[in-house]
């Protein structure tokens, strides 16, 4: 900072984001950000070190929120519990790749299909169609749950994998991103596939699908962490149909001698969409950098 | 003007038809999407305002009793009051507080490049995508001598005792508050994390020659008028969250809490919809609900508007 100082030109010219910028400022805001960023990160630091403490530990006075002996006892106790259950732990497992992985995909797919001719085309009821999605964004899914219980056994997919999947399909959110992201793409670039004789389709495959990929993996991660989170109580009654997510939480229920099973469960639990998050995070700043929509 | 007018409704009905047909193959992609938005968006709102008028439980049809349901909330359910007063006053206390918490801190990890940015902003997201993680307020809001909270407190003689945070009916709602803002750095945040890397850099350029002199004026002149519609969308975001808190009160305070202190009007929904299975009287409090949220949210964009105008 201090050279930026003696050469006043390289600074307005090579390091453009160091324009308007104290010393003082910035120093007061880092300490600022710090003490923000301990108070939001304690607790999940917390969920960590609990998952390594031996039973003793967790019930020591006074608490500690940094483990003092670490010990994978309870990942262990875990263990132990998880090849007891009535149904084969790999089962729960599979269900949540099918529930997660399945919702996922195919919301990214018939939100980027729909958000295409919502952004590029122009169509009769195109404004009415958007602003309904938008609407959907201004309540949450407590308003509907009721009403959809009722539909999803109607359509007679009660206690199937479709009943968590199909709605899923059509969160309004995805399909407001992705329509955000398209509208982005340039013209020219659908203009000249299209006199080279391209369908809509491959258009949307080979034009937007390829240039909007940090908004695709943007909607697979919130996507992923809705889904991750769905017990599936409400529908899914067969217990060789429950995702891992439940099996976990009934692990935890199972009272307070398994406390410590329960914090490595807590852990997993907040571990995986955040490691989602950690590999997609880096994609889409560098897929951000490199894209190079902006025209 | 009359004339003019189906005149140019003549030519537009022409058109119209002409149109819907040129455009099949939107339509053909839209299907997909909006068939299921149909059937699990549009239609249970549509119901749940049609059940709203009824008397339902689930087991026998439903009988239409008009604004009985309403009438009922509003006069003889003294709990629905206080769930309205405890979600109006967490959707009024952490709706703006997490908005703006969204923006600043957005804002300044904007500031940081690379690896720094890339763990700020893990920290700050982090929370929002970790799925009951905040059962571990539990353990720090504890009532007895092992909450870490009280331990803390207790340690440098702010107080002579343990409080029990969740169970003490003046304590309950601060609470849950500041639980809420620790899980409130969600897609909003991101989006607007996303929109600040977007903003133009030769603006602030050329701002500093119009004579923007610091990093505030350059936030108010150049940065937020730029990302105007991230703004608004942000909003919708932090406001829908705001209003629709329930989980956190019903993990850390119990449903019901101490004197509901903790209540709000979606735990009471959760009540009577899953426990209780007096659906039509549930669908009265979601169609209101829906209508708070909907009403908070136009108003707010209506506001935001006016940023930089």
């Amino acid at each position: 900072m201090a050279r930026d100082y003696m050469k006043p030109k390289r600074h307005l010219f090579r390091r453009k984001h160091q324009l308007n910028r104290s010393m003082a400022g910035n120093a007061s805001l880092f300490v600022f950000m710090g003490i923000c960023a301990v108070f939001m990160a304690l607790p999940l630091v917390m969920v960590i070190n609990n998952a390594f403490k031996p039973l003793d530990e967790l019930f020591k006075y006074p608490p500690t929120i940094i483990v003092r002996h670490p010990s994978t006892d309870n990942f262990n106790d875990l263990l132990t519990l998880m090849s007891n259950s009535w149904v084969p732990f790999a089962r729960y497992i599979l269900n949540t790749i099918i529930i997660t992985g399945g919702g996922t995909l195919g919301h990214v797919i018939f939100a980027s299909l729909a958000a295409y001719p919502l952004a590029k085309h122009d169509f009769p009821g195109k404004k009415f169609l958007f602003s309904i999605v938008v609407l959907s964004l201004m309540f949450s899914y407590q308003v509907t749950q009721i009403p959809n219980y009722l539909i999803i056994s109607k359509l007679g997919i009660n206690n199937t994998y479709f009943a968590v999947i199909l709605p899923a399909f059509a969160y309004g959110l995805g399909l407001y991103l992705m329509k955000q992201f398209i509208e982005q793409i340039p013209d020219s670039l659908i203009e000249s596939a299209r006199l080279d004789g391209a369908s809509e389709y491959k258009v949307w495959w080979t034009i937007i699908m390829p240039n909007v990929k940090p908004a695709w993996l943007t909607l697979a991660v919130l996507q992923f962490q809705s889904m991750w989170g769905n017990t599936g109580s409400t529908f899914l009654r067969d217990e060789q149909l429950k995702p891992l997510q439940y099996a976990l939480q009934q692990i935890v229920n199972g009272g307070p001698a398994r406390q410590g099973a329960g914090a490595v469960v807590t852990l997993i639990i907040a571990a995986v969409p955040i490691t989602f998050f950690i590999i997609c995070q880096s994609s889409i700043i560098e897929t951000m950098t490199t894209s190079g929509m902006k025209e | 003007m009359k004339k003019m007018q189906s005149n140019t409704n003549q030519r537009n009905e022409w058109s119209l038809g002409n149109r819907i047909k040129r455009s099949k193959a939107s339509y053909i992609m839209l299907a997909p999407y909006f068939i299921l938005f149909f059937f699990f968006t549009v239609l249970p709102v549509l119901i749940s305002v049609g059940l709203s008028f009824t008397s339902f439980n689930v087991l026998e049809p439903p009988k239409f009793i008009l604004w009985d349901n309403y009438i009922r909330l509003f006069l003889d359910d003294d709990i629905f009051k206080i769930a309205i007063k405890n979600t109006l006053i967490f959707a009024v206390i952490t709706g703006p507080i997490s908005y703006f918490m969204c923006l600043l801190f957005a804002w300044i990890i904007n500031e940081f490049k690379g690896k720094t940015r890339a763990l700020l902003t893990l920290i700050f997201y982090a929370p929002s995508i970790s799925g009951n993680a905040y059962v571990v307020w539990n353990l720090i809001l504890s009532g007895d001598r092992y909450g870490f909270l009280n331990g803390f407190l207790l340690k440098i003689s702010w107080i002579n005792e343990a409080i029990m945070w969740m169970r003490i009916e003046k304590y309950i709602l601060p609470m849950l508050i500041v639980v809420q803002l620790w899980l409130s750095l969600g897609t909003g945040f991101l989006t607007f994390i996303a929109g600040l890397q977007t903003v133009d850099k030769t603006l602030y350029e050329a701002g500093a020659v119009d004579g923007v002199k610091n990093r505030w004026q350059e936030l108010w002149y150049i940065t937020l008028p730029s990302m105007k519609p991230q703004l608004m969308f942000g909003a919708v975001m932090q406001i829908t969250q705001a209003f629709a808190v329930a989980d956190i009160s019903i993990q850390l305070a119990g449903n019901p809490s101490v004197n509901y202190a903790g209540t709000t009007i979606v735990t009471h929904l959760l009540d009577y919809g899953s426990i209780r299975y007096e659906m039509g009287y549930a669908s009265a409090i979601a169609t209101l609900l829906f209508l708070m949220m909907v009403g908070a949210n136009k108003l707010t964009q209506r506001v935001l508007r006016k940023v930089g105008n």
